[in-house]
């Protein structure tokens, strides 16, 4: 790659996080509110009849799980809310002219989400740590679920960017999608305390292994194999980062 | 090598009932240092040409190039070579002037650009608006930011869809200026507008486009020395009789009457006499370029070097 053409998906990396960056209050700091207000009720309610892993309570339990589903959740509304609103307002026209091809747009936006999610997901974990004692036992599954999970929502993000055409069916696909996905992934529960037949659909969502294998590395302890978490969020990662590739060197709803 | 190379493009959009063809093989060069103007009514298929040019609209068929760049295969070096500014009036509301031109000319990978931005603003009279968020500007001003951001990365090729529309004496005035003294240091120049006494004081050379297709193409000087020469205005309150009205163009009280020469137009005034049509503010004058629009674009004829 060219210094010129890394300068360029630099520039859109650097942009992407600065158009974030100017809205904090509404881009970190309310997620981390949220964040800390499931915690406050889930482990208020939760805390002394729940004990998932032995010897870890409910709230330390939901900790990990509610930094991971903030990191996913901003990964997604960065690079949609960006490019619909780009879309929308027309100053797209100003990206669709320049050089950048599909590589640098793909880098540079899902990026950025991996930095929004991580910026809200250390904001989660900083005002919700002392909830709980929490230890980090194997770190490295940790760091690897967070970018993995990040950039695969970040990717989605772009698609859904990419489809919608109105503020309203970006609404859905975040509602009917991605928020159940989300929620119905062990945010909040360990699959195991799920009847056989939801235990089962459990292991078809992808945000599940994400979700378990980021808490694999606070606990040393998880519902299934990190190996096998990554085998599944890594393939899906690929198989999403491979379908948004193509859109855009298609020019999928962006080049008449 | 010509600047721009159109050649045999066509667009069909798919429609619901029936595909609309927007264009239908144009093709013309344009040199490089030219100022070329692209006039047409609406929809004739100007904002689609200069769209399949920048990359924002596939053509169905032909090629066009940008410096011997084809804008499809080898997109990124013709997209380098050009500098658009749209029709529409858009911003990114999150950022100021500067940082509208600085992350502009980083996406053409040209870094610490602060002089030319500099240059840019000041030159386009936007010196004391570079720190205002663009939410804060009127539409002229967008307007000129607009202009600033197609140039920010130096680019050989300008294009420029309606720029003027709906902006004031002033910023046209401007913004002319800026325009005519880059393409006296070089730059190829292609505009395209609705206001025809800019592109018969500018262009160097035009283009006509109707239904897609290219109806006239030559030096601007000789689209007008090629139609009727004088324009014979009056303003009546009267009738005209149904010979002279067939060939009159009337706005209100204002009555045009094309002529070739002088014995058409003492056949004209006798034939006014005649009918006693009652003439105020007669006036016998050089036909202009909407002349020339309306005479190619309401007849069947074309024109071309």
């Amino acid at each position: 790659m060219s210094r010129v053409t890394l300068e360029g998906a630099g520039t859109l990396f650097r942009k992407e996080i600065l158009r974030f960056w100017k809205v904090a209050f509404q881009t970190v700091a309310a997620p981390v509110l949220t964040a800390v207000l499931y915690l406050l009720i889930f482990g208020h309610v939760l805390e002394d009849r729940v004990e998932v892993f032995p010897g870890v309570g409910y709230t330390a339990f939901l900790i990990p799980g509610l930094v991971m589903m903030s990191v996913l959740q901003n990964a997604f509304a960065n690079s949609s809310s960006s490019l619909i609103q780009s879309k929308i307002t027309g100053n797209l026209v100003f990206l669709l002219v320049t050089p950048l091809s599909h590589w640098a747009w793909y880098a540079a936006y899902v990026g950025a989400c991996i930095v929004r999610g991580l910026a809200v997901g250390t904001g989660v974990f900083l005002v919700t740590v002392w909830f709980a004692p929490l230890s980090l036992a194997q770190p490295w599954w940790s760091i690897v679920f967070v970018a993995l999970g990040a950039a695969m929502l970040g990717s989605l993000g772009l698609i859904a960017g990419l489809w919608a055409e109105k503020f309203d069916q970006m609404a859905a696909f975040q509602n009917f999608i991605i928020m159940p996905m989300t929620f119905l992934s062990g945010v909040f529960y360990s699959v195991r305390s799920l009847p056989p037949f939801w235990y089962e659909v459990s292991h078809l969502n992808p945000f599940f292994y994400m979700i378990d294998g980021f808490r694999r590395g606070f606990f040393g302890a998880s519902d299934v194999s990190p190996w096998l978490s990554l085998a599944v969020v890594g393939t899906s990662f690929v198989a999403v980062a491979a379908i948004t590739l193509r859109l855009l060197a298609s020019g999928y709803k962006l080049r008449a | 090598m010509p600047a721009v190379s159109f050649q045999q493009v066509a667009k069909t959009y798919p429609g619901a009932s029936s595909a609309l063809r927007a264009l239908d093989g144009v093709s013309f060069d344009i040199e490089a240092g030219e100022f070329f103007g692209l006039l047409g009514p609406n929809g004739a298929g100007k904002t689609t040409l200069i769209s399949i040019l920048a990359g924002l609209v596939r053509a169905s068929a032909g090629r066009v190039t940008v410096h011997g760049h084809d804008v499809v295969a080898d997109y990124a070096q013709a997209r380098r070579s050009l500098g658009i500014v749209p029709q529409e009036l858009v911003f990114d509301p999150f950022f100021s002037v500067r940082e509208t031109l600085r992350i502009q000319s980083g996406y053409f990978g040209v870094r610490n650009n602060d002089a030319w931005i500099d240059e840019l603003l000041h030159s386009l009279g936007l010196a004391d608006k570079a720190s205002a968020n663009m939410r804060q500007l009127s539409g002229g001003m967008k307007r000129r930011v607009l202009v600033a951001q197609a140039l920010v990365h130096r680019p050989p090729v300008i294009v420029l869809d309606e720029p003027t529309a709906g902006v004031d004496v002033e910023l046209r005035q401007t913004l002319w200026q800026f325009i005519a003294r880059l393409n006296r240091a070089g730059h190829t120049v292609l505009l395209t507008t609705h206001y025809l006494e800019e592109a018969e004081a500018l262009c160097g050379r035009i283009a006509m486009l109707k239904q897609g297709r290219v109806v006239a193409l030559d030096r601007t000087a000789a689209l007008l020395a090629g139609t009727a020469s004088t324009m014979l205005s009056f303003k009546t309150d009267d009738v005209l009789p149904a010979s002279l009205a067939a060939n009159a163009r009337v706005t209100g009280r204002i009555v045009q009457l094309k002529a070739h020469d002088a014995t058409e137009v003492e056949v004209l005034l006798a034939a006014l006499r005649e009918h006693r049509v009652r003439v105020e503010d007669l006036e016998i004058g050089r036909a202009d370029l909407e002349d020339v629009f309306l005479e190619i674009m309401q007849g069947t004829s074309e024109i071309f070097a």
